[in-house]
């Protein structure tokens, strides 16, 4: 059976995403262009006995959708620029305290307040580094309205299965542009929930982790009475300052998703087998960059693209195996070269790394990727 | 030999615990579950947020659910908490500078909706854990490490705030008045919405030290000496009350709680 096509927003996508992957509770403060999915979230939970709350700002919002998560309830938040700067001392909460929570972030121009109504791809670092301290994060990044909807699933199953806040780094224009969508068979999509705790309740030891380095998550009212705090915590969730407890605990939080990368890590590549230049881009502008490749192409030019869909961790084994093969790869992205940084790391001068930026809160064009080519070639 | 009280409700393995001697917390913390061992709830249903600060380490030696979050947020996260799972009792435990500076957004909102949560704020008129700084509680004039000249702020009166707030129930006691201060709280956990406790604690080590209030026993004795009960008060000509401070129930009111209200848009939706 078909599904029905349905016109839809990206923001929308995300919400309905959401709410297939088991999303029941949702706490945002509005902010352009993200305020979409907070109206909607505010309209679909009570209908399916999920709670949306608008907090009074975005620490709240991040601290509301952590407590939400202890509780056993798939929790979501959604905001822009300066809202995801508010919410980053949270995220470092989540992330040492190990608490599943997804938040999205849509990027517009900044710093600050910058361009509300613009699209950006300005926070590429900060969704890895926002917060203060070491600490393991994953980060997706769609392309187009469907797979904002795919993606978002799979940030519930990643922060699920990890214990880990996982971002959705949207811009302004995935975010609000409107596609027709199929939705997959809803049956068929896998959806993962939380390890529980297998022992007793008096032998449980909340941070103590099982082979795959995740440990088992009690919730708050089960009876475990466990502790859980943002300070360095031993395997009960007490703090501690033994500096073994320490390392212990960062490295191990690290290597959850090091350790698993190649079961998180996904891109996409189009005509890389021939390639003699790639174009290397996320978001937004891999549209732009598919459309240089086809005019390219046509020419007889051996354009090839590729996508991280994962911004973190990035795709790197594929990006070095590609960087021996090319005579360039072309980083086009919509801030100053952060992605480029990362790409010149695991390229490590074995190709030529051009860049394509643009921070003027318009979108880069296939005009200016294809001039940049010209100039490689 | 801890007392049957501690042993019942303290992670006991866990003590002692981190504060200096004489430090009111202490007392704070015993009368809090005093208090809940006298509301005769399911033990495992109750669940104790905190901030940061030397009050807020209180959490880590309660034997519940318990949550020590980030500096100010405690409410924030227990406002996450008791949504999303009402059946729970949640218990914010915070420190006049986690509740009233950096916290204070949150604990004006969390009154203003009327959230079935029951705050109690350990007021000790500085900020402790970082080392005796001036908070929005030091008095007018009196000195913390950042205040070397006199604190020119003006302090808040944190019952008045949250009682104009909109929280439904306020009262405050203080660690001297500990019998008066568990029934407070006792009540505060009854009530159906945000309940608000201030318990004036003190902290000898760095307010007492630097305003030369004596040590503990003398900062108690303080308590004592200037704490006038909310009924004698009304009845006393305002000149009387002068560097007198106010203890007792403030505010007591039955208003729409917001998890209900959240509860009725859902049961609503069902009906139409
Ligand atoms: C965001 C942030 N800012 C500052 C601090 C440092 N800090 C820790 S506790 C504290 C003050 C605590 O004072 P109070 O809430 O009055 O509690 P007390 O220690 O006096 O019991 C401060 C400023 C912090 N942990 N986080
Ligand atoms: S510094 Fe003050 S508030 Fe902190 S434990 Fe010591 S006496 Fe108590």
């Amino acid at each position: 059976m078909k599904n029905k096509e349905l016109l839809m927003q990206g923001n929308e996508a995300c919400v309905e995403g959401a709410l297939v992957a088991g999303m029941r509770f949702f706490a945002g403060y509005p902010i352009t262009p993200s305020t979409e999915i907070a109206e909607l979230s505010s309209e679909k939970l009570p209908l399916v006995g999920g709670k949306f709350i608008q907090m009074e700002d975005e620490i709240a919002s991040m601290a509301a959708t952590i407590g939400a998560s202890l509780t056993g309830l798939k929790s979501m938040t959604a905001t822009s620029g300066p809202g995801f700067s508010l919410k980053q001392e949270n995220i470092g909460y989540a992330a040492i305290a190990e608490v599943p929570c997804v938040i999205v972030d849509v990027q517009r121009g900044g710093p600050s307040t910058g361009l509300p109504t613009s699209p950006s791809q300005g926070d590429i670092m900060q969704s890895k580094w926002g917060t203060h301290g070491d600490h393991p994060i994953i980060v997706v990044a769609p392309a187009s309205v469907r797979e904002t909807f795919d993606l978002t699933i799979k940030a519930f199953n990643f922060s699920e299965t990890y214990r880990t806040p996982v971002i959705i780094l949207l811009d302004e224009v995935i975010g609000h542009m409107r596609e027709k969508i199929e939705l997959p068979d809803i049956s068929k999509i896998d959806i993962v929930n939380r390890k529980k705790p297998l022992v007793n309740k008096e032998d449980y030891l909340p941070f103590k982790a099982d082979e795959d380095l995740v440990p088992p998550m009690a919730d708050y009212g089960e009876g475990y009475r466990f502790h859980v705090t943002g300070l360095v915590h031993d395997e009960t969730g007490f703090p501690s300052n033994n500096p073994d407890v320490s390392d212990k605990l960062i490295r191990r939080l690290d290597a959850k998703i090091e350790k698993n990368k190649d079961k998180i890590v996904e891109w996409e590549e189009k005509n890389t087998n021939d390639a003699e230049i790639i174009i290397l881009s996320i978001g937004c502008v891999s549209r732009a960059s598919n459309a240089a490749m086809k005019i390219m192409r046509n020419k007889g030019i051996k354009v090839g693209t590729f996508r991280p869909i994962t911004v973190w961790p990035f795709p790197e084994k594929r990006l070095e195996e590609l960087s021996q093969k090319v005579k360039a790869i072309i980083v086009a992205e919509m801030n100053l070269g952060q992605m480029a940084l990362e790409v010149e790391r695991i390229s490590k001068c074995m190709t030529r790394i051009e860049k394509v930026n643009k921070v003027n809160g318009e979108i880069i064009t296939p005009d200016e990727i294809i001039a940049k080519i010209k100039e490689v070639l | 030999m801890p007392s049957a009280i501690v042993n019942e409700y303290f992670r006991t393995k866990k003590l002692p615990q981190i504060w200096c001697p004489g430090c009111g917390h202490g007392i704070i913390t015993r009368a809090i579950t005093v208090a809940l061992d006298k509301s005769n709830l399911n033990r495992d249903k109750i669940c104790i947020v905190s901030g940061i600060g030397c009050s807020s380490r209180a959490t880590g030696y309660l034997d519940f659910d318990t949550l020590h979050t980030t500096h100010g947020r405690a409410i924030a996260f227990a406002t996450g908490i008791k949504l999303a799972k009402p059946e729970l009792t949640v218990i914010v435990i915070t420190g006049d500078g986690d509740c009233t500076a950096i916290g204070g957004n949150h604990l004006i909102h969390a009154c203003r909706r009327n959230i079935d949560i029951t705050a109690i704020v350990f007021n000790n008129n500085i900020y402790g854990m970082t080392g005796g700084q001036y908070s929005p509680t030091t008095p007018k004039y009196d000195k913390g490490t950042t205040a070397p000249y006199g604190n020119i702020d003006k302090s808040f009166d944190i019952p008045g705030l949250a009682a104009a707030a909109g929280a439904t129930y306020v009262a405050r006691a203080t660690a001297y008045h500990a019998n008066l201060l568990i029934s407070l709280i006792q009540k505060g956990i009854n009530n159906k919405g945000f309940s608000l406790i201030e318990a004036i604690s003190d902290c000898p080590t760095y307010y007492g030290r630097k305003n030369k209030k004596g040590d503990a026993v003398d900062m108690l004795e303080w308590q004592k000496k200037y704490a006038i009960n909310v009924t004698a008060a009304s009845k006393m000509p305002p000149e009387s009350l002068k560097g007198k401070f106010i203890i007792g129930e403030f505010k007591n009111t039955t208003e729409p709680e917001y998890t209900d209200e959240y509860q009725k848009i859902i049961d609503n939706i069902g009906k139409e």
